[in-house]
């Protein structure tokens, strides 16, 4: 019982708290895609592999008080942080998950931005093409974002890197 | 003749409850209705554990799946000779509409909990896979299946054709609200889809809506609302769903079990079980299946299995009261450990269940809004977002309802001698 909400406060807890809404989606898709099994269902949206049954988790955490969410206004958009409570703490305690370690993973997700995580988490999304076709999808579904070659490349050894065990 | 330009001799057509007919006359279609992968929709009920609340409830996601089609064949025809629509796309729009929720399987939300599936996944598998809908779909042209795919999934190109199938006011949710209300027999869930359907225009990559047709949105959008929480959150039904996936549960249990042998062996269900479900065992499961084996599984030696499927099929199902999030952990952990000592099992009658809708959301950019926002043409031919004219719909919009409640036997806590124990579940559940 609330073990997948476990899961999430032990990821906020190695995280060390997490900026931004996409960002945390974007994450925690990768690391399901290094087989860390968090359970969360994922499906293509805007900004690519996006799990309503997250957001839904996240939100019940922060009504649990087990998460403090604050809104940053950016001018033109807000930005949600998040970090676990006293309760949440004392919360996750309470479980021993059974868990792979995967802290240099989270630690390589938290310092890049939501933009490079949002072109990783798309390429992993159609991982089952060949590298090619997995670029040319990516045009197909993201034209607006325009990435670079430089990026995809930078994102391809980025895969090659935090897929390592 | 090229077989994607086909017609039949004659149209053909299906009596519907909700668009009065179903209009049929494109070969493709009519070889992809026959198909055995989409004929087992018929026998996957829509609605799954609803009727056990709303005992109309028991149309299948075929009756659904040729609503969705028919809807986008309307809205097709108006686009007809409207700029932005490209005639190309008319089969494809077709095909995906009627395809769209064909990897369904029986009782899907809870199967794909437990046995950790996604129906969206086997409606992929189904299109592109070796499969009777898949030699249909190639005979119309070398790829056709993958294009069909894609704008279920919603990588297509063009997501202007995506938008037709899955968006915030697309032909899936108009069908399913309309059809939901018809047969659990609710008053809400109406809406003048005709007057929609005419303000529908298509724009670049996007279907916009005349601004003139703003006040039959916002009705769509409250009756969403409406049905989401009168109909598909019902309690009554959230029951039903909880125990049923306490028996799938208890039965990969005691599959795993060493020393348990099943009287009736699940063959039906080894693969779940296994977790390695293929194609070809996913398709044999409907909900005449999955009735029998629970059926026959109020025989087992298992008492928490037999108990589990006699409520099921009986509609003895578990009471509840409402759970309060912000409810100090250590009374939930006292509560289990009051029905360990009781002799009954929290792990399958101590449930948390939750339900969560977001009625209607805008367009946050940058940061989130993973939801694309209904637009609004005005008169001066400029783009509005829908809660920025509307002052009901803004008084919904990004507004997530979340409902916890915790389902228990109660017959099982009355029945209890022990008085200390029952009193003392008592006070926690209820006060």
């Amino acid at each position: 019982m609330l073990t997948n909400h476990a899961k999430i406060m032990q990821f906020f807890s190695m995280a060390d708290g997490v900026t931004g809404r996409k960002k945390l989606q974007k994450m925690i898709y990768i690391l399901q895609k290094c087989n860390i099994p968090f359970e969360e269902k994922y499906h293509f949206h805007v900004y690519g592999p996006y799990s309503e049954e997250l957001t839904l988790r996240v939100e019940e955490l922060c009504n649990f008080g087990f998460l403090d969410e604050t809104k940053e206004d950016k001018s033109n958009y807000f930005q949600y942080n998040y970090t676990i409570t006293t309760d949440g703490a004392a919360f996750l305690q309470q479980f021993n998950l059974d868990m792979p370690s995967y802290q240099n993973k989270v630690d390589m997700l938290k310092e890049r931005s939501s933009r490079f995580l949002e072109l990783v988490s798309t390429m992993l999304y159609f991982d089952d093409l060949p590298i090619e076709e997995t670029i040319e999808k990516v045009h197909t579904v993201k034209p607006k974002q325009k990435f670079s070659e430089n990026e995809i490349e930078e994102a391809i050894q980025f895969i090659k890197d935090i897929k390592q065990p | 003749m090229a077989y994607r330009d086909e017609q039949l001799s004659e149209e053909k057509v299906f009596k519907d409850p909700v668009h009065r007919y179903v209009h049929v006359r494109d070969r493709v279609v009519w070889d992809l209705i026959a198909t055995p992968e989409f004929q087992r929709l018929r026998r996957i009920k829509q609605l799954g554990t609803t009727n056990l609340t709303f005992h109309g409830a028991e149309h299948s996601r075929f009756n659904h799946s040729l609503g969705v089609y028919e809807i986008v064949r309307r809205i097709i025809n108006n686009f007809q000779d409207r700029s932005h629509w490209n005639k190309e796309e008319r089969l494809l729009c077709l095909c995906a509409a009627l395809l769209h929720d064909l990897g369904h399987g029986p009782f899907s939300h809870s199967f794909e909990k437990v046995f950790k599936l996604d129906h969206e996944y086997f409606t992929q598998q189904i299109i592109v896979g070796d499969t009777n809908i898949n030699k249909v779909l190639e005979q119309v042209s070398p790829g056709f299946s993958r294009d069909v795919a894609d704008v279920i999934a919603k990588t297509y190109k063009d997501k202007l054709v995506v938008s037709l199938i899955s968006s915030q006011i697309d032909a899936d949710r108009m069908d399913y609200l309309q059809r939901d209300a018809y047969f659990t027999g609710v008053s809400y869930g109406h809406f003048d889809m005709e007057r929609i359907l005419r303000v529908m225009r298509p724009i670049e990559d996007q279907v916009v809506i005349k601004s003139t047709g703003m006040h039959a949105v916002e009705d769509y959008i409250m009756s969403r609302y409406q049905m989401y929480w009168q109909v598909y959150f019902h309690p009554v039904t959230r029951s039903a769903e909880v125990i049923l996936s306490k028996i799938l549960q208890r039965a990969k249990v005691l599959f795993e079990a060493e020393d348990f042998t099943f009287k009736l062996e699940p063959k039906h269900f080894l693969s779940f079980f296994n977790e390695d479900v293929k194609l070809e065992d996913y398709l044999k499961l409907d909900d005449t299946i999955v009735f029998y084996y629970f059926q026959q599984w109020q025989d087992e030696k298992d008492e928490i299995l037999r108990d589990l499927c006699a409520r099921f099929m009986n509609r003895h199902l578990f009471k509840y009261v409402e759970y309060a999030p912000n409810q100090p952990i250590d009374k939930w952990m006292e509560l289990s450990r009051l029905f360990v000592e009781a002799g009954i099992d929290p792990e399958y009658y101590l449930v948390l269940d939750s339900s969560s809708d977001l009625p209607y959301d805008f367009y946050r950019p940058g940061e989130e809004g993973e939801r694309l926002p209904i637009n609004l043409l005005m008169p001066d031919g400029e783009i509005k977002e829908l809660s920025r004219q509307s002052d009901i719909v803004e008084a919904i919009s990004g507004k997530r309802r979340t409902d916890h409640k915790l389902y228990f036997p109660k017959d099982r806590i009355e029945a209890l001698t022990d008085e200390r124990i029952k009193q003392r579940m008592k006070e926690i559940l209820y006060n």
